[in-house]
């Protein structure tokens, strides 16, 4: 084996072995193409900036939360209160940012802190108070959504709108409205200047928050954790830590998910069904982005994708004049379709015992 | 370690039906003490209060009797909410004699498709009943148009609902039934030795001559059974069906199996103890409301409640190897 991956080339091989391992995260950014390609086809009026800002601009939430969701995932857990803490830092956030500069900052801050602090205390709970992700998340998310509740009573809020203007539209507005680079005219900025500032959003925290975590050895262990925690456990790994780290993650994106929720909406609203739906569908595109629901395998970036992709089925309803009433079977089609496909394995399987996982 | 192998009779899985039932004593006591201070009565404690209490009971207690089932496997059914709500949907709209049998077949199909889904195509049951979930309630806005049915329950569905027999509400009559049956399956029939087995470990059970795809088909059959009749039960109860009508029945079904000392990861707990929990969660509802507390309040005590009892008994092993 090793005499043949020798004589190609390095990189190539490195390539191929990526594709190996992550069949499912390929094969959602593949279905994802094609689902928007199409999209852009059939739209109407074909791509526009505009089209593509507001289609951003509704997947950022549902991103975040499922990346929330891919951090316990990932170390065979699963989190039941990430649509709850969304909920109550989008409360918080239609609370706090408003004002002069300075307040407004502080609110996204206290906003984003919040949720990760709900994240710190799950995974304590978690971590040593040695209960079942599921239903102590399950527990604690009621917690949330009480406390959301209890801040927001009746939804509202009045969310600075320039905010809501610049971080809802693309990188030349969000340079107009503060003034910023010649009011969005520098020339070095013209090439992006197109981009949605939501895209931007969720690309920089990726890339600031997962890409380097995932290379330290907490990171690491949250894939040893996953496929097997007594291994990692025998080899010394920081089993707890890690397990901290995932929770407390979770909890920041999910309030970061709550805090564009509340800048993009303008308000608050402690909306019970609403924080369900989230969380249902954080698991559903997880599954979709090539994330094991088993643990210690698939990434962040690919619940993102399986966001996105869950996002994309929703567009088409629109300009297919699809009734929208049927939404919801046609998620739940597609979510079925692309399990199942996953399942032809067990069609190959020759010991029956290797299914008993 | 020894303790991972032990039977659903030994000692060390009454501890959390103790604890829970003495949780129940504990809420009625506040629950009074809070009403003699308030009201100068004692409402809790009248049989009138606790039978009201039990008949609403009895919807999450069916509910919840077929979920034990499945998380007795290791796995969990999320596809209750829109099970209940397509059974009483469909129920109600055949309406005449047909209505109850037509509701259980839904639960019926509904149940054999989950177990066809994670028996043999081995799809982790929590993601393939969500997406069967959200493909009832597609099909069941498309039926409905996404109004609120205008059929109404038929009278056999209202007498089992909201009638009294004996001066005792009938739905208690039904959840006893169900509670039975269910209890015997568990303790005295192979199927219910073969699911503690099977949630134990799957492998050794399929080396051990159990047919463990057919014991998984079977729970998440009598999961959908139970969500069918409880669906039924509430259109009686409401006297029609309406959209959503199942959504706040999952989590508490779950959280009642659990605090009733069932191992979510499965292969243990005892039927007695889904009970217990189901009375507790009742109860706390009922003195919360009592109580006028806010649904603020509510969901955070109702979420500290489930992670206090978890705290007591709940704590699985310390990862050693």
């Amino acid at each position: 084996m090793s005499a043949v991956t020798a004589t190609t080339p390095p990189r190539a091989s490195a390539l191929a072995m990526s594709i190996r391992q992550n069949r499912g995260f390929y094969g959602a950014v593949l279905l994802l193409a094609a689902l928007y390609l199409v999209y852009n086809f059939i739209h109407p009026r074909g791509f526009s900036a505009n089209v593509f800002i507001a289609n951003t601009n509704e997947s950022v939430a549902l991103a975040f939360v499922a990346m929330a969701q891919a951090m316990t995932v990932i170390v065979g857990g699963l989190d039941l209160s990430v649509g709850a803490v969304m909920t109550l830092t989008s409360c918080i956030a239609s609370e706090l940012v408003r004002g002069e500069p300075w307040q407004i900052i502080l609110g996204c801050l206290i906003s984003v802190a919040a949720g990760t602090g709900f994240g710190l205390v799950n995974g304590l709970v978690i971590v040593y108070g040695r209960l079942q992700p599921i239903i102590a998340t399950l527990a604690t998310g009621a917690v949330a959504i009480g406390l959301a509740l209890l801040i927001r009573p009746q939804p509202g809020g009045e969310v600075d709108l320039d905010l809501n203007w610049a971080v809802t539209n693309s990188i030349k507005d969000l340079a107009q409205t503060y003034h910023l680079f010649e009011d969005g005219e520098a020339g070095w900025l013209q090439p992006i200047a197109w981009v949605p500032v939501p895209l931007l959003i969720l690309v920089i925290i990726t890339a600031a928050v997962w890409i380097p975590f995932r290379r330290t050895v907490t990171g690491r262990t949250l894939y040893a954790i996953g496929s097997s925690e007594g291994a990692a456990y025998m080899s010394g790994l920081p089993i707890n830590r890690a397990k901290l780290w995932a929770f407390t993650l979770a909890g920041f994106f999910a309030g970061c998910a709550g805090l564009y929720l509340a800048i993009q909406t303008g308000s608050g609203n402690a909306d019970i069904p609403q924080a369900g739906a989230y969380t249902l569908n954080s698991i559903a595109a997880v599954v979709l982005g090539g994330i094991s629901l088993l643990g210690g395998v698939g990434t962040v970036i690919g619940a993102l994708i399986g966001a996105l992709i869950l996002r994309a089925i929703s567009f088409y309803f629109r300009i297919l004049s699809i009734d929208p009433l049927l939404q919801p079977l046609v998620e739940g089609v597609v979510l079925l379709a692309a399990v199942s496909l996953g399942a032809i394995r067990t069609l190959r399987v020759k010991n029956r015992l290797e299914l008993f996982r | 370690m020894a303790n991972d192998l032990t039977l659903p009779r030994l000692k060390s899985d009454d501890l959390p039906i103790v604890i829970s039932a003495g949780f129940v004593l504990v809420i009625l006591a506040l629950g009074s003490i809070y009403t003699v201070a308030t009201l100068g009565t004692m409402p809790l404690l009248s049989p009138n209060y606790l039978l009201t209490q039990l008949q609403t009971g009895a919807f999450l207690g069916i509910v919840a009797a077929g979920m034990m089932m499945v998380i007795l496997l290791g796995h969990i059914d999320l596809s209750v909410p829109w099970t209940m709500t397509a059974a009483a949907m469909m129920a109600t709209t055949v309406g005449g004699p047909a209505a109850i049998p037509t509701g259980l077949a839904i639960g019926l199909l509904v149940g054999l498709f989950n177990g066809f889904g994670v028996a043999y195509l081995r799809i982790p049951s929590m993601i393939f009943t969500l997406g069967v979930d959200s493909v009832m309630r597609g099909l069941m806005i498309a039926h409905t148009g996404g109004f609120a049915p205008q059929d109404s329950a038929t009278p056999l569905m209202r007498y089992l609902a909201a009638e009294k027999l004996l001066g005792i509400p009938v739905a208690i009559f039904v959840w006893a039934a169900v509670s039975i049956v269910i209890a015997a399956i568990l303790s005295r029939t192979a199927f219910g030795k073969a699911i503690y087995a099977t949630g134990n470990r799957e492998a050794a059970s399929y080396l051990s001559g159990i047919r463990t795809r057919w014991v998984i088909v079977g729970a998440f059959v009598i999961s959908g059974l139970c969500a069918a009749l409880a669906g039924i039960l509430l259109a009686g109860y409401s006297a029609k069906a309406y959209q959503g009508m199942g959504n706040a029945y999952l989590l508490p079904a779950i959280a009642a199996v659990v605090i009733g000392g069932t191992h979510i990861l499965g292969g243990r707990g005892r039927f007695i103890g889904t009970v217990v929990g189901v009375i507790l969660i009742v109860l706390l509802n009922s003195v919360l409301s009592i109580m006028q507390m806010p649904e603020a309040g509510r969901q955070i005590i109702y979420g500290l409640v489930i992670i206090v009892m978890l705290l007591v008994y709940g704590r699985t092993a310390k990862v050693t190897s």
